[in-house]
């Protein structure tokens, strides 16, 4: 029995192993019984095998944009965007710490929430990932064909940069709105005094055709509440943006309770290209700013940071048809359009249903003058009148919705930890599957535009407890894979994710892999202390400054014996990687550099500086393996008392 | 029944291999082999070892040397400076070989396609795999000449001859 037992499992085994070789495409409905395809098969990725999605995904209060591969939840790289990497030397090096200048000065640090890939003709076109600074209000590009931050802008007026950084469906703009509403213009004054004096701004930052570069056009100061989240519109709805609002109570203190007063808060519909006819007739004031626009050129391998001084303000009570609410239930968080853009979905977090918006009906009840008030000279619209349908009950503390482009919603529900697929049009639930746990954003490839690529939705979770093994009383957060393409979703993969996740933007790999660079030709750097050879390598002095001038190459560095270097000196070393092939970088530091290492890609360059404080010989190495003598890539400087008179020199196997 | 099971253990490999074939082949493309010429060449694999009729492994196959062009030569010696100089110099051993008379044992090709492929070269080639033992096992960077570029650095070698 036993060995006919064995035989049988064997034939099996045999059909397995035939079933799994063909099944990379296979649908729910070829596999089943005995045969069907386990979620193991669906999110394997074998090796050598790319990925078929890129998900970029918010590392929170990490700051940094994490890059994983879908279906199989691999890192592939994390970002460095608003903190400072040493990894990477990002903010470390001289090069890089502009872009970290605010003007609240050099800012190490961030909470990174939102990102958005650039669009063209409302689809993902995996040129750019836009991303918000919570904290410090700011809006960073990253560049898909190098995937490095090239770009950041800060945004003035704004606090709590919470309802960005999303874009248009031809990269018009990306658009940042504030959470908390601050006094404007800033000023020392009572908080008491809140009401009417503190302002919201909604920012819309001109977005460059050629390379994607950020330009603070005009803001829009709204009142005193709080701006939660925002989504482009699309299709028919192209030209306008929807913002949630909430604190429409405006409350200053204990907004926990104070907050949640009215019944309705209400989305803000913003016309954006009346906007820019009121801006192109001249309806705007210009305000004096303060804001640094920090841009990273690829040919010099490094960053500038400019201070702007000013900014256009459009006042909406002066502009008619540039802003209407729309009354939606108890504090909406999500504010999410569908791909045909007809439906806006208001996710009412403390409400029991969830209210999606008509825009058609909007339009037609703004022809018809059919107002409820109006809010800080803002009309009001009815809320029967632009209602298209609501979702009754499908759980508890809706935060965000997607779309599979197939008809379908997706929503995660906070407090019951779930997502739940609804139909548009019917409004009826269809599934719903657990989450674990506490379930924030949610995102499906191509997301935020007319056409999302409907096959896996990852869930990202603020909450994990017992999914993964302990790691003391700080456990992961993770992102949970679900197989989107049957009438029923199935969890397939729970995988760690860096910091908190927030939102996330996915793209078909096709549409990033070919504009991916493997290395900076050494004929294109201009960095002002490159050396293209190293017959051109030197030490130079200049008061109490030393410039090194150096190159490296498997697997040495030139000039590798440095002396004349004094105690008080300050040290630059000038670094060229002369390598010219993919994947070959190499990194260097010194004993004592209060400072990171650096980490030179092919044909780039970079600095750091160290002040040595004592006198002796200090050595400096190669810091990623990258050749068999990798261990031999080292150098000496020597350091001399700061009254010695020994001369520079610098020498390379001599 | 031992049989039983060892053939139905054939059967499902055999199963296995039908089924994945294709897809296989797909992935890992077959490395085509050096053609082998109908009378060896015989090579020197020292350094010093001349070699001049002996083409190496890679794609190229056949250049045609004429006199030499002094402005090829030019072009070349800007691209070698910029890429190359870090590990050769003219008159001595650096990291790599000394490449003063590198025509005189070498042939264009070969050189070429070790600036070309070095990698490919210092798995393949037998010389190639000499020189890397020779040098510590440094191996030679592939700094993505173009064909083009390569060539112009052969022309500079050639106006190295002492």
């Amino acid at each position: 029995m036993k060995k006919i037992n064995g035989l049988i499992g064997l034939v099996i085994a045999g059909l397995v192993m035939l079933t799994s070789c063909n099944n990379s495409e296979s649908s729910p409905k070829k596999s089943g019984g005995a045969l069907k395809s386990s979620a193991a098969e669906k999110v394997y990725v074998a090796p050598g095998e790319h990925d078929e999605f890129y998900a970029f995904i918010s590392g929170g209060f990490s700051g940094q944009l994490s890059v994983y591969g879908l279906p199989s939840g691999r890192l592939l790289k994390v970002v460095p965007v608003f903190s400072q990497d040493p990894e990477k030397a990002w903010g470390y090096n001289e090069e890089t710490k502009p872009m970290l200048n605010t003007s609240h000065g050099f800012i190490p640090w961030d909470d990174a929430h939102h990102p958005d890939i650039s669009q063209t003709n409302g689809q993902v076109d995996g040129r750019y990932v836009y991303i918000n600074a919570n904290n410090t209000p700011r809006i960073a590009k990253v560049d898909l064909s190098t995937f490095e931050t090239t770009e950041i802008i800060e945004v003035p007026n704004s606090a709590g940069n919470h309802s960005s950084s999303f874009v248009t469906e031809n990269s018009e703009y990306v658009v940042a709105g504030t959470r908390f509403s601050v006094p404007f213009p800033q000023r020392d004054m009572s908080i008491k005094d809140y009401k009417g004096n503190f302002k919201g701004a909604l920012s819309f930052i001109k977005l460059d055709e050629e390379d994607g570069g950020m330009d603070l056009s005009f803001q829009i100061m709204m009142p005193g509440f709080n701006y939660d989240l925002s989504h482009p519109g699309r299709g028919k709805s192209h030209g306008w943006f929807f913002f949630t609002t909430y604190n429409t109570e405006e409350a200053n203190t204990l907004l926990e309770v104070n907050a949640s007063q009215n019944d309705k808060d209400f989305i803000a519909a913003v016309n954006w290209k009346k906007a820019e006819e009121y801006i192109k007739a001249g309806k705007f004031k210009t305000v004096p700013a303060n804001y640094a626009h920090n841009v990273y050129d690829e040919k010099t391998h490094t960053a500038t940071s400019t201070m702007k001084k000013e900014v256009r303000i459009l006042d909406p009570a002066e502009c008619p048809g540039l802003v209407y609410f729309l009354p939606t239930p108890k504090s909406p968080h999500g504010c999410d359009v569908d791909p045909s853009g007809e439906y806006i979905v208001g996710n009412g977090k403390l409400s029991a249903n969830l209210t999606v918006h008509s825009f058609t009906k909007m339009l037609k009840a703004i022809e018809d003058k059919k107002f409820d008030g109006e809010a800080y000279g803002i009309p009001i619209l009815k809320f029967e009148d632009v209602l298209a349908g609501v979702v009754e009950q499908p759980g508890l503390g809706p935060l965000h919705t997607e779309f599979d482009g197939k008809g379908n919603a997706y929503t995660t529900f906070f407090i019951s930890s779930e997502v739940v697929k609804w139909k548009l049009d019917t409004w009826e639930v269809i599934d719903r599957k657990p989450t674990y746990y506490s379930v924030g954003h949610l995102m499906i490839p191509g997301g935020n535009s007319s056409k999302p690529f409907g096959k896996y939705v990852i869930a990202m979770n603020k909450i994990t407890k017992d999914r993964y093994l302990p790691t003391g009383p700080e456990v992961t957060q993770s992102a949970q894979l679900y197989d989107i393409t049957g009438e029923k979703m199935e969890l397939l993969l729970d995988f760690p994710t860096i910091g908190e996740p927030h939102y996330a933007a996915g793209i078909p790999a096709d549409l990033v892999k070919p504009r991916s660079k493997q290395y900076f030709p050494l004929e294109e750097n201009e960095h002002e202390y490159a050396v293209k050879s190293e017959a051109e390598t030197k030490v130079v002095r200049k008061g109490n400054e030393v410039h090194i001038y150096m190159t490296m190459i498997r697997s040495h560095f030139a000039p590798d014996n440095i002396e004349g270097v004094k105690v008080g000196d300050k040290v630059y070393f000038h670094v060229t990687n002369l390598e010219q092939d993919y994947d070959v970088p190499h990194g260097i530091s010194v004993i004592g550099a209060n400072t990171s290492e650096l980490l030179i890609m092919p044909g780039q360059t970079e600095t750091f500086v160290w002040e040595p404080k004592q006198v002796g010989v200090w050595p400096f190495y190669c810091t990623d393996f990258c050749s068999a003598l990798h261990q031999e890539m080292q150098g000496y400087v020597r350091v001399s008392p700061k009254d010695s008179d020994i001369d520079l020199s610098w020498t390379l196997g001599e | 029944m031992k049989s039983v099971i060892k053939i139905t253990t054939f059967l499902s490999m055999l199963l296995l291999i039908i089924s994945c074939g294709s897809k296989e082949e797909k992935k890992t493309p077959v490395e085509s082999k050096p053609v082998k010429t109908e009378k060896p060449v015989k090579i020197n694999t020292s350094e010093e070892g001349t070699n001049l009729h002996y083409k190496g492994v890679g794609e190229i196959k056949s250049v045609e040397l004429g006199a030499i062009d002094q402005k090829m030569a030019e072009q070349g010696k800007e691209i070698f400076t910029a890429k190359c100089s870090a590990c050769h110099k003219i008159g001595k051993k650096f990291i790599g070989p000394d490449l003063q008379n590198v025509m005189k044992r070498r042939s264009p090709e070969w050189v070429m396609n070790m600036i070309l492929n070095p990698e490919k070269m210092t798995k393949e080639d037998p010389v190639a795999k000499q020189l890397l033992m020779d040098f510590n096992g440094a191996p030679m960077a592939n700094q993505n000449l173009t064909k083009e570029e390569t060539r112009t650095v052969v022309e500079y070698f050639r106006t190295l001859q002492k």
